[in-house]
This record gives structure tokens, sequence and C-alpha cells, in this order.
């Protein structure tokens, strides 16, 4: 009983960590774009007062029950796989145990692409054409990070014998390294893939709100818009720590997961700000290019 | 306790603060006036420090910038947006020629007052207003909303019945659906 209870309260520890680690990111990375463009910028906690006032708006749209269903489920899907990411090394802070067996990493690549089928499902309700040009882009672009992010992720669990997080984990904690060093061909590719992951430009053909007007949540306003907004955030967190947690060894206590998901969070916004954005045709085929032979490279390091 | 008037005027207080401080802005940039927002968006003026950004649509918007004159059929689009937007919202007309028709005052298909169409929080003055005067409709705006006071959209609900008299009057071929709330 005890367990359960100590489970709970983990689980929501865990969610409010993500919430607003990655709420505050976004923050941050709107202040980094101002400040790029040679502006103030909002304050850094600007997107909680976006989410807040978005959770008090009225919201008196109905289009069919997928349209209410598929923001329930883009954040159900964050939220599962945030709770098969270990947050902390080890046994951890109790409260940050999460529900890790050894498949997990294979689970996780496959729940991390149901939030954007729930969003695809429920944007399809809609019927407003935007929505539909989205989430055709969105998927497209899927199928082209997917494929060298799989491929890092099965050359790493080739190379180590394991198909669970803590494993790897474990691994880097007793060998003294990081697994970023031990298969590097690895972390380049799924690096790369995660440009992708996060949408932010060059790679924002789903969201372009000057093209397809904000796409698949371009008839999603007010609480729906709110629900994805902190969906959106807490799938970063989740994104950062799955990628410090393999590639970057974990971090034993809160203060160091802060900083390394940061170091690993600029890459995307760095890369974002200075680069404009890509049709969706040379999206999927940038990630066709180097990052897929990154990750053949990785697998054949893997195995000789 | 949770329904007596202190906890819910803490409550519409923190409503308030992220409401003013974070507009969703929908610029139906019509009008010549809408060159000046380019300006007020980006670099020189930064309006984003205010909390002010674009929104793609009118479901996400909360803030409609009516960027100077309306021909009667971009009249139909603009109505039919407002009815889009989701509670609260609120209208900012800007230039001249949503106050009184301003140099199109006498053309045969602008409208000349906005007001009369749909309600109106608040006007920026000028031919065409400059950013600074633009940043000043925002802050005008949010002095407004933090005193509870921008309620266009709650007399829009109320006197329907004359604003649809009113957008029929110009409207010979009636677009929209009737509501009965
Ligand atoms: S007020 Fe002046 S600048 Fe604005 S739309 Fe009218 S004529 Fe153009």
């Amino acid at each position: 009983m005890n367990t359960i209870l100590f489970q709970l309260f983990g689980a929501l520890a865990t969610i409010l960590l993500a919430f607003t680690v990655g709420m505050f990111y976004g923050g941050i990375r709107r202040k980094i774009i101002a400040r790029i463009q040679n502006r103030v910028g909002p304050p850094i906690y600007q997107n909680f007062l976006d989410v807040i006032k978005l959770y008090s708006k009225e919201t008196s749209i109905h289009h069919g029950a997928m349209q209410h269903m598929g923001p329930v489920f883009a954040i159900t899907a964050s939220i599962t796989s945030l709770m098969f990411v270990p947050v902390l090394n080890g046994e951890g802070w109790f409260w940050f145990k999460n529900l890790n067996f050894s498949g997990d990493l294979i689970f996780l690549v496959y729940m991390m692409v149901f939030g954007s089928l729930g969003m695809a499902l429920g944007a399809g309700q809609t019927g407003n054409p935007n929505s539909a040009i989205g989430v055709t882009r969105g998927l497209s672009q899927m199928v082209g990070y997917e494929i060298p992010f799989v491929m890092s992720m099965v050359a790493l669990m080739a190379q180590f014998h394991t198909t669970s997080i803590t494993g790897l984990m474990n691994i880097q904690v007793q060998e003294n390294t990081w697994l970023m060093f031990s298969n590097p061909f690895a972390f380049i590719a799924a690096v790369l893939a995660m440009l992708g992951m996060f949408h932010y430009s060059p790679f924002d053909i789903v969201h372009a709100p000057a093209e397809v007007a904000s796409g698949p949540v371009s008839e999603f306003g007010g609480k729906y818009l709110g629900l994805m907004m902190s969906s959106g955030s807490i799938f970063a967190f989740v994104k950062l720590t799955l990628f410090v947690n393999i590639f970057m060894g974990g971090a034993a206590n809160l203060i160091e997961l802060v900083i390394k998901t940061f170091a690993l969070y600029l890459i995307p916004v760095l890369y974002g700000v200075t680069s404009p954005r890509y049709r969706t045709e040379q999206a999927i085929t940038y990630f066709w290019k180097w990052p897929l032979f990154f990750g053949v490279i990785a697998i054949l390091w893997a195995s000789f | 306790m949770y329904n007596d008037n202190n906890a819910q005027t803490i409550v519409e207080y923190i409503k308030n603060f992220t409401r003013k401080n974070s507009l969703f802005m929908l610029a139906y940039g019509t009008g010549c006036g809408a060159i000046e927002l380019p300006a007020t968006l980006t670099s020189r003026y930064d309006a984003e420090r205010l909390g002010v950004r674009g929104a793609a649509t009118p479901r996400q918007a909360d803030l409609l910038l009516i960027t100077g004159y309306l021909s009667t059929k971009t009249l139909k689009r603009v109505i039919r947006v407002y009815e889009q937007m989701q509670d609260p919202k609120y209208v900012i007309g800007f230039g001249s020629c949503t106050i009184n028709g301003g140099m199109y005052w006498d053309s045969y298909n602008t409208i000349k007052m906005l007001d009369k169409y749909i309600p109106v929080d608040v006007y920026i003055n000028g031919c065409m207003p400059r950013p600074e005067s633009v940043i000043a409709g925002f802050k005008e705006l949010q002095r407004l909303i933090s005193e509870g006071k921008a309620d266009g959209a709650t007399k829009y609900k109320e006197n329907l019945d004359w604003y649809r008299e009113n957008q029929k009057k110009v409207l010979k071929n009636w677009p929209l659906v009737e509501y009965n709330w």
C-alpha cells in the first residue's frame, strides 16, 4: 500500500518537475531568440502566464469527439513516456522513482510517437485544411527523423546487450564513461534526429504560422491549446532527460540534471534561431542523408 | 469559504494579470496601417516584451486588431472571425478609418464607424499610427483589462440584436447563421 502511495506521489512530483522545467526552458528559449534578434524579449516566466491564461479562457468549440480527445491523447502520451524515463541516476531521490522495466527503451521509442498520432486524429476531426496539411507534414517529418533515431538506439542496444534505460545508465556509472564517447556516431545521429523531434526551426514545417496557420493546432483554442503547450513542455523534458540518461551518464542530482539538459537543449535552440525554415521535402531528405549515414556507421561500430 | 468575496477577488486578479500580460494578437491587416505592425513586433519596438504575440488563427487569439478601413466585403469576414474567437476577447481599432471613416469618409463601400458593427475596446488614433502609439494602445488595453473594464464581448452578447441590425444594413446578402443564444 505504502509503496503504491509513494509511487503515486513520485509520479506527481515528476510531472510537476517536468512541467516547470519544460516551461522555463521554453521561456528561456524565447528570451534567447529575442536577444539574438536584438530585442528585449518577454520575461522567462512568460510561458506560465500564457498557460494560465489559456486555461482560464472559455472553450466552446465542438467539431466531434476526437477533437476533444486529441489534446488529451497528446498529454497522456507525454506523461506516459515521462513515467518510463528515470529522472536521476541509481536509486535517485526517492520521489523520482519511475516505472522502469527491462524493455523500456523499445517501449519508449513507440510511446514517443503516440502523442503525435493522437494529435493527428484530433486535428483531422476539425476539418480545417491547414490542420490536414500540418498533420501530413508532421507525419512525413516523423518518418524522416525516426529512422536515424531508432538506428542509434538499436546500435546502443546491440552494443551493450540491454534494452533498458537503467541498464545503459548503470553501464555508464560502472565503466565511468559516457556513451557519447563509447559510440560517438550513435550520439551524432540521435542529436540530429532530436533537431527534428523538437519541431523548432528549421524543422518547424508542422507549426509554421505563416504557411499553414500553425498547422494541427489551428482549430484548437483556449484550454486545448493550454493542454498542448503543457504537453509540449513535459515532452521536451522527457526527450532531454532521455538523451542525458542514455548518452551523458544521467545525473546524480537535480542541479546536474538541469545543467546537462540545458546544455543539450541549446543545440536545437541555437541551430533553430540561426536557420530559416526548410521546405517539407528538404526537411525529410535532410534526415535521410547525414543522420542516416551516421546511424548506419553507429550500427557497424556497435557490431565490430 | 471558497466562495467568499476575497477569494473571488484574488482569482479575478490573477486571471486579469495573466490576461493582460499574455495577449495573443490576430492582426486583421487589410488596411494600409498594417504596415506598421511588423515594425511594432520586431527588433526596434519589440511588442513581445509586453506579452503581445501573434496568433495564427482566430481560435487561439484574444485580441483582434483591425488595421484601418474595412470594405463591406471584408466586414463579413471580420464578423465571422470575431465570433470565432473565444471569450474573453478584445478588439483594437487601429487608425482613424475605424473611428470615423478617415480619408474614406465618403467612400461608397467602406464602413465608417467600426463600433457600430463589432464592439471596440481601444482606439488608436492616427493615419497611420506609429509603432509608439500602437504600443501605447496595447498599454491602454492592458490597463482596461487589469481594471476589468475591457468587456466588449459581453456588450456584444447583450446587444446582439442592435449589432446584427447594423451589420445587416450594410451586408445585403447575409452570410452568417442566426444564433439563438
Ligand atoms: S487610417 Fe489612414 S493609414 Fe489607416 S487604413 Fe485608414 S487611410 Fe490607411
